[in-house]
């Protein structure tokens, strides 16, 4: 059985299905403009007001299928007309209020923005409450609500507004795309573009891998993805799409790991600490809300950047395809530094749409193998994962130096330790921030189609189950 | 000369780091490293065959445990 999150998952996936079907054998416009009502074909809706503006919103989710507003340089962007409009007017008090004698809430509020009324009613003067949240939290009937917008509320980095129509409005100067507000609207109204016609053009003009190779890298979250099928058989899945043929991520990590402790022992000697530059996202965060620390940052290349960069050196028409979970890596693709290497970039979702656009039940199919990386490399998925590996590579390559990894899951934790970066490296705790902006790492990225708990188990399994056991073996075979 | 071998997956398993490492030595030992390119490919569509070795486009089949007798005869041999 496939698996999806929500049902907004599953609506998205079920257009990239559509889109990438028709795909294949050229997408004439009629085709297109067929897609919403194949998708919602009877008269009674089921998700909005009318089978009508179910067809208008999908008809704006197969232009984001087809690659989006072009001129919006931004790969993340608002459905506006999916959008409902959420309430989001902060804290307010419900019906649930009894006009109790206690007052714990006035009590609790330092800004003296609780009055009553002639019921004993609590009401919040909105001119003094400074969303503090302390009155929600003593309130013994629950009666007091904090009326906010998922995607604001996921969005920590507040690059969300709303416009003057009502609608979700993303700062696309702020955003880091990291897709937490794809994940979490309730509408769907918020959506990353994908590039699947893209690859599907790509993988066309390939003519069976005989005009140029295609090569995909996949992220090593992949491991925790297709909980119907083993990861041999999503492989032989691939290669059955037209992939010349499948190259872990893990193994541009592993070949991060090496660069990246060594830098780390001079950036610490130069400036007091280094961030990672793994995570597109973090990095954008840094350049775009903390400035001054850029020169902090690691001057790798991320692992699918490095591992990119190496297939076209032993192959010049090469075309290079990353899949992962990650919609930041679609915006880092677009990157003057990365662009040359890297031709596509797809999701966990996108590459289901696309087996299932060709019926391909990759359950049934035989096991392929997928063995490049070593375990340091493939736990890169996770949080901690890279400031493992680089104490590693420091270990193997009998560097005499201590890395002291601050490691951040979620931006939130990003920021304290730029926020301490910026004030003084010394109180920063450590040498090495490990920045991941998806909470416990990239197996909770956007574009993954099952986020669990059990995925960080599932990451740690696969990276035993790596042929090569050190960092240095499996990066010695590019030599 | 230029010798290529399978870095793919299923070499990888069968032992190409072995067969990039035992040829490194082998052509430093012969003081070939002028005349010898050697390089590593992802794939060359004959996982059967792997280790997958080519030596100016032909194909070869090795094993670290035959890597002595190929370079003798296909690399040392030729160059």
């Amino acid at each position: 059985m496939r698996k999806f999150d929500t049902k907004v998952q599953y609506l998205k996936y079920k257009v990239l299905r559509e889109v990438a079907r028709r795909a294949w054998d050229g997408l004439t416009p009629e085709e297109v403009l067929e897609i919403p009502k194949a998708i919602v074909p009877g008269k009674v809706p089921t998700m909005r007001c009318c089978v009508y503006k179910e067809r208008a919103i999908l008809g704006e989710r197969v232009k984001l299928a087809m690659g989006g507003d072009k001129t919006n340089p931004n790969i993340i962007e608002v459905i506006d007309i999916a959008c409902d409009e959420c309430p989001a007017a902060g804290y307010e008090v419900t019906g649930n209020c009894r006009g109790c004698l206690a007052n714990r809430c006035e009590d609790v509020c330092k800004r003296k923005a609780i009055s009553f009324d002639h019921h004993h009613v609590a009401h919040i003067d909105k001119t003094k409450c400074v969303e503090c949240g302390q009155c929600a939290k003593v309130c013994p009937f629950g009666a007091i609500v904090n009326r906010k917008r998922p995607c604001q509320n996921a969005c920590k980095i507040k690059a969300i507004d709303i416009s003057a129509e009502g609608a979700a409005s993303i700062n696309d100067e702020k955003c880091i795309q990291c897709g937490a507000c794809v994940y979490q609207c309730p509408f769907g109204a918020i959506q990353d573009k994908s590039f699947i016609m893209d690859l599907i053009d790509i993988l066309n003009k390939s003519e069976g891998n005989k005009a140029y190779k295609v090569y995909a890298i996949v992220a090593p979250a992949f491991s925790s993805q297709f909980s119907h099928a083993k990861v041999g058989q999503a492989i032989t899945g691939m290669k059955q799409l037209g992939f010349h043929t499948v190259i872990e991520a893990a193994l541009g990590a592993d070949i991060v790991a090496m660069s990246e402790s060594q830098e780390l022992v001079e950036k610490v000697q130069e400036k007091g600490a280094m961030t990672s530059s793994c995570c597109p996202a973090f990095v954008r965060y840094i350049k775009t809300s903390f400035p001054e620390l850029e020169p902090f940052i690691s001057h790798n290349l991320s692992p699918m950047a490095a591992l990119a960069k190496y297939i076209k050196s032993t192959d010049a028409t090469a075309k290079v395809v990353f899949i992962g979970p990650c919609t930041a890596k679609k915006a880092e693709r677009q990157l003057e530094s990365v662009k040359d290497y890297v031709d596509v970039v797809l999701t966990f979702e996108e590459l289901q749409a696309l087996f299932d656009s060709k019926d391909m039940e990759i359950s049934e199919l035989p096991e392929d193998v997928l063995d490049n990386a070593s375990y340091f490399g493939r736990i890169f998925a996770r949080v901690g994962g890279l400031s493992e590996a680089v104490g590693q590579a420091l270990k193997e390559q009998n560097i005499d130096f201590e890395a002291k990894p601050v490691v951040c899951s979620g931006i939130e934790e990003c920021r304290m330790a730029l926020l301490k970066l910026s004030k003084n490296p010394k109180i920063l705790g450590g040498n090495f921030i490990e920045g991941m902006a998806c909470i416990g790492g990239c197996i909770n990225g956007a574009g993954c189609l099952t986020h669990g708990e059990k995925n960080s188990a599932a990451v740690d399994k696969y990276g035993r189950e790596a042929m090569e056991k050190t960092i240095s073996d499996a990066v010695s075979i590019l030599q | 000369m230029k010798v290529t071998v399978c870095i793919g997956s299923s070499c990888h398993i069968k032992g190409s780091r072995q067969v990039v490492q035992q040829l490194q030595q082998l052509i430093a030992q012969n003081g070939l490293g002028d005349l010898v390119d050697l390089g590593g490919t992802f794939c060359m569509g004959n996982c059967q065959k792997g280790v997958c070795v080519t030596v100016d486009g032909e194909l070869f089949s090795v094993v670290p445990e035959t890597v002595d007798a190929f370079f003798n005869e296909h690399v040392k041999g030729k160059v």
